[in-house]
This record gives structure tokens, C-alpha cells and sequence, in this order.
């Protein structure tokens, strides 16, 4: 077709179009998808071979012997019971909070709801390390005087009691899960008000209306439902917490043999020039958050299989 | 009886006021009204799920208005069955029983009538997933007579089925009801299902409730 008329010249624009109209008769094609395939799977396949090569990267550097030979450290067995035992109570702790915050901020809506919204965030959007010196100051924060003392120069002192005395926490190994916990925590928090807002509030209004209190409909219809995301809850703030590294530096130290936990023993390790053990205490910390990863999604799917219970 | 004296609803901006009306123990009170009229307001704040602005609810001749929803001995059917997902169809129906520490052979005992009398005998150990949307709304239903309440609340119960699963419902509405005895509440923008059921039809317009017609003499 050499004399196309576009749609503007055309007289017969404002009327309905007719069959006739080269633009409604002209038969549409769309092009071949493949470039949207393409694009896609390169990006998609150039994040996945990077994770991956990482990975490869890390194993190969070391060898077996290096390993077992951090692994018999006195220093990384304390790091890694420390790490074990301190992730497992701040999922713990976390979970405890989460799940009534959760469930608060999905159903109810309060003055101020918006401000508390952005609250729960801050945890989620502080550089780790303004975190650790927040809670630093938090607890060193001189709250009343407790006496003056003269000092050798004559000159008088104001003494005064801070939250550190007390609950003596700073540096300490309450300190590493308290660092852990305010991270992780407001992970499992936000994954379990996503959980409440997909559960219909309706199942919970039913529960009331045949005999249940606000409690019982909440112990035994929702937080049932809400199964999966206390799993996925648990396990990110688990591996949240496996991570965790500036607030502890900062508010529990990085004393060995006291508040050492695996990312500690990392940067410890790296600082005196000893890669292989850093590497191999890497290679640890992957494993065990492999495990986890694998450990809770078995769980969840064997929970599923099993159906629920018959009476 | 379900007695509703000048009543005052709201949700948010919305607002309905000096809504009147009554039916009689043992009868089928339909409310009808178009999508977005606050049928499903005044049935929930009936219920106790939403509080009163104003006015009283009497049910049996007993004053609920301030009653929690546990306290108000009324089955509820919601539009889309919310069955409990996590548990058997059994375990939906014995649910009410359970937390009312019935003996367990009693249960089972009032399970097995209520699942004969909805024709779900077949379904009694499975999960509502992957149940139609007739057996959802049985299921739903003897979820909520199995404690012999006095009221049944059903908001929109047959809306999103087909007509043959709706037409059957409707059948088996009547006869539970006949065979119960329950006073039942029935809301619906459907006009057919409403005649077809109503013994007690009401009508919810631009905020004005009117008694359309009593069908049948108590």
C-alpha cells in the first residue's frame, strides 16, 4: 500500500469505522517473543551463576583439612555453640513478638496507626551499625543523679545511674541477642502482618459466633491458618540473626570466648590475616543456613501432606 | 424472634439509622437490598461482630444489644462459607460442640445427624479444600446449626453458586428450617431466592427499611 492516509487526514474519522478503513482492516501482528525471553533469562541466569559461582569460589579455595582444622578451634566451637544458641532464642523472642504485632497491625485500626507502621520499619531500614550504637547509648543514657564525687583535680563529679546498671547488659552475651533480636524481629514482624492481612477475617468472625472468645478464636482458627508464616517467619529471623554483625560489634564486642559469634569470628580472622579459617567458618555458616532452608520447608510440606487432624 | 428497634449501623463514613423490624419465632425473614445498601452491616451488628451506634436488638425476647457474638446463640453463614481451612469437614462441624465441652460421644452423635440431614455424610473426613461451592455452603451451614441455635444469620449464602446448586439449596434451606424450627435471617439482592424463600420479606432502599409483604400467615 503506497498512499496510507493517516488517521487524521481520514474524513471518515469521526464516524464509526467501516470495514473498508485501512486501519481497521489491516490485519495486527504483534513481533516474536523470544527478546522478551531472552532479556529476562539472561538477567534471571547472570544473578543465579553469580550466587552460584560464590559459592564453587568458596569451596574450592579451601580444602577439607582446613576446615576440620578451624572446626577444632576452641575459639570457633565457642563462636559456633554462641551462634547456634543465641539465633535460636531470637527466633524464639522474635516469634513471641511478632505474631500479637502482627495480628494487631492487620486487624485493628488505631490513632497514630500510620507513625507505628513506619516504627516497626526503622529496624528494617537503620544501617545495622546505627542500630548497635543506638542501643549502646540506650542502656548508657544517664537517666538520675546517684551521688558527686570529687575528683583528684578538685573538681565535682555528677554520678548517675543508667540503664546498664541495672540490667547490665552491654557486652554480655544478652547484648549479642538483644543486637540480634532488634534486626530479626522486625523481619518476622512484617511477614507475619503480611500472613494476617492474606487470612480472611471472616473464619475468626465465624469462631466468635459459635462459642469462642477473641482468644480461643485466635488459638485455634487463625494462628492454624497463619502456619506457614510463622515458619517463614522463624526461619528469616533465624538466618537474620546468623548474620547479624555491626550492632554486635558495636554493643556486645568482640570478645573471644564471650561474645564471639560466627560473624565475629569471621572479621576476627580476616583482621589477623588468616583467610582459610575465615573461609571455613563461611563455608559453616552456609551450611547451616542451607539447612535451615531445607529443614523448615520439609517441615511445612509434611505438615501439608499429612492433612489436618480427624477427630 | 429477632426484634430490631430502632437500630443505628455504621461502618466508616456510611451510616444507617432507625432501622425497625421483626420476625416472628420459627419464621424465614429474607432482607433484601441492592450490593453496597448495609444488609451485610445490620446482619453483623445482629451478630455482635459490629456494635450498635443506637437502638436495641432483642433475640427470643432476651436483650443482646451489648451481648458478645459467643453469648448471642446464633449460627452465622457468611457469603462465602469461611469454613476452617485446617481442619476436616467433621472437625468444622464439631467445632462449635468442642468449645462448648460437649461429651464426645454426643458430638459425634449431633455430627453424624447434622451431616445426614445436609446430605454430607460422604464428606465427613475431608479438607474443604477442593469442596464445590454447594458443599461449602452445606458444610457451613451445619457448622452453624450443630449447636441448636435459636437464630440463623445467612448473608448471601447462595450468591456465588450456579443456578441448579442454588435452586437444590434453596430446598434444603426450607427444609432445615421446617425441620428446625429456627428463626432464620436470610440477606440477599436476589428477588427470586428471596420470594422462593422468604415467609417474612424486608426490604433495605436508600437507607429506608419496609416490610415488602408477610407471604405466609405464622
Amino acid at each position: 500500500m503506497t498512499s496510507e492516509p493517516s488517521p487524521a487526514q481520514d474524513s471518515s474519522h469521526a464516524s464509526p469505522s467501516s470495514p473498508q478503513d485501512p486501519w481497521v482492516s489491516r490485519p495486527h501482528q504483534v513481533g516474536s517473543d523470544a527478546p522478551f525471553y531472552l532479556g529476562m533469562g539472561i538477567l534471571f541466569g547472570a544473578y543465579v551463576l553469580l550466587i552460584l559461582a560464590m559459592m564453587l569460589a568458596d569451596l574450592f579455595f579451601t580444602s577439607r583439612s582446613e576446615i576440620v582444622k578451624a572446626l577444632g578451634s576452641k575459639e570457633i566451637q565457642f563462636s559456633i555453640w554462641l551462634s547456634l544458641k543465641s539465633c535460636t532464642l531470637t527466633t524464639v523472642l522474635s516469634l513471641w513478638v511478632a505474631v500479637p504485632t502482627g495480628y494487631l497491625m492487620s486487624r485493628y485500626r488505631f490513632p497514630g496507626r500510620a507513625l507505628v507502621d513506619a516504627l516497626l520499619d526503622i529496624p528494617i531500614v537503620l544501617p545495622p551499625l546505627v542500630i548497635g550504637l543506638s542501643l549502646l547509648i540506650l542502656f548508657h543514657l544517664p537517666l538520675w543523679e546517684k551521688g558527686r564525687v570529687t575528683g583528684t583535680d578538685g573538681q565535682e563529679v555528677i554520678l548517675y545511674h543508667k540503664l546498664n546498671d541495672m540490667v547490665p547488659v552491654a557486652y554480655t552475651k544478652a547484648a549479642v541477642i538483644l543486637s540480634q533480636f532488634m534486626v530479626a524481629c522486625a523481619f518476622a514482624v512484617r511477614t507475619m502482618r503480611a500472613t494476617f492481612d492474606q487470612i480472611n477475617p471472616r473464619g475468626e468472625q465465624v469462631a466468635l459466633t459459635l462459642g469462642c472468645s477473641r482468644s480461643q478464636a485466635f488459638w485455634n482458627v487463625v494462628l492454624p491458618e497463619a502456619r506457614r508464616g510463622v515458619l517463614t517467619a522463624a526461619t528469616l529471623a533465624w538466618a537474620r540473626s546468623m548474620g547479624e554483625f555491626g550492632p554486635i560489634l558495636i554493643f556486645a564486642g568482640a570478645t573471644r570466648l564471650k561474645t564471639e559469634v560466627l560473624p565475629t569470628t569471621v572479621f576476627l580472622e580476616m583482621s589477623v590475616g588468616n583467610i582459610q579459617a575465615a573461609l571455613a567458618v563461611s563455608l559453616l555458616m552456609v551450611a547451616a543456613a542451607v539447612a535451615v532452608l531445607v529443614l523448615v520447608r520439609l517441615w511445612g510440606r509434611v505438615g501439608e501432606l499429612a492433612g489436618p487432624r480427624v477427630v | 424472634m429477632i426484634a430490631v428497634d430502632n437500630l443505628s449501623v455504621g461502618a466508616g463514613t456510611f451510616r444507617l439509622d432507625g432501622i425497625t423490624f421483626e420476625i416472628p419465632s420459627g419464621r424465614y425473614g429474607v432482607l433484601m437490598g441492592q450490593t453496597g445498601c448495609g444488609k451485610t452491616t445490620i446482619l453483623e451488628t445482629i451478630c455482635g461482630l459490629k456494635s450498635a451506634h443506637g437502638g436495641r436488638i432483642r433475640l427470643m425476647g432476651r436483650d443482646v444489644t451489648q451481648a458478645k457474638p459467643a453469648e448471642r446463640n446464633i449460627g452465622f453463614v457468611p457469603q462465602d462459607g469461611a469454613l476452617f481451612y485446617t481442619m476436616s469437614v467433621r472437625q468444622n462441624l464439631g467445632f462449635a460442640l468442642h468449645m462448648r465441652r460437649w461429651p464426645a460421644e454426643e458430638a459425634r452423635r449431633r455430627v453424624d445427624e447434622l451431616s445426614e440431614l445436609l446430605h454430607i455424610t460422604h464428606l465427613l473426613d475431608r479438607a474443604p479444600h477442593g469442596l464445590s461451592g454447594g458443599e461449602k455452603q452445606r458444610v457451613s451451614l451445619g457448622r452453624a446449626l450443630a449447636f441448636h441455635p435459636d437464630i440463623l444469620c445467612l448473608d448471601e449464602p447462595l450468591s456465588a453458586l450456579d443456578d441448579d446448586t442454588r435452586e437444590a439449596m434453596i430446598r434444603l434451606l426450607k427444609e432445615v428450617q421446617r425441620k428446625t424450627g429456627v428463626t432464620a435471617l436470610h440477606i440477599t439482592h436476589n428477588r427470586l431466592e428471596a420470594e422462593k424463600l422468604a415467609d417474612n420479606l424486608l426490604s433495605l432502599d436508600q437507607g429506608r427499611l419496609k416490610v415488602l409483604e408477610c407471604l405466609k400467615q405464622a
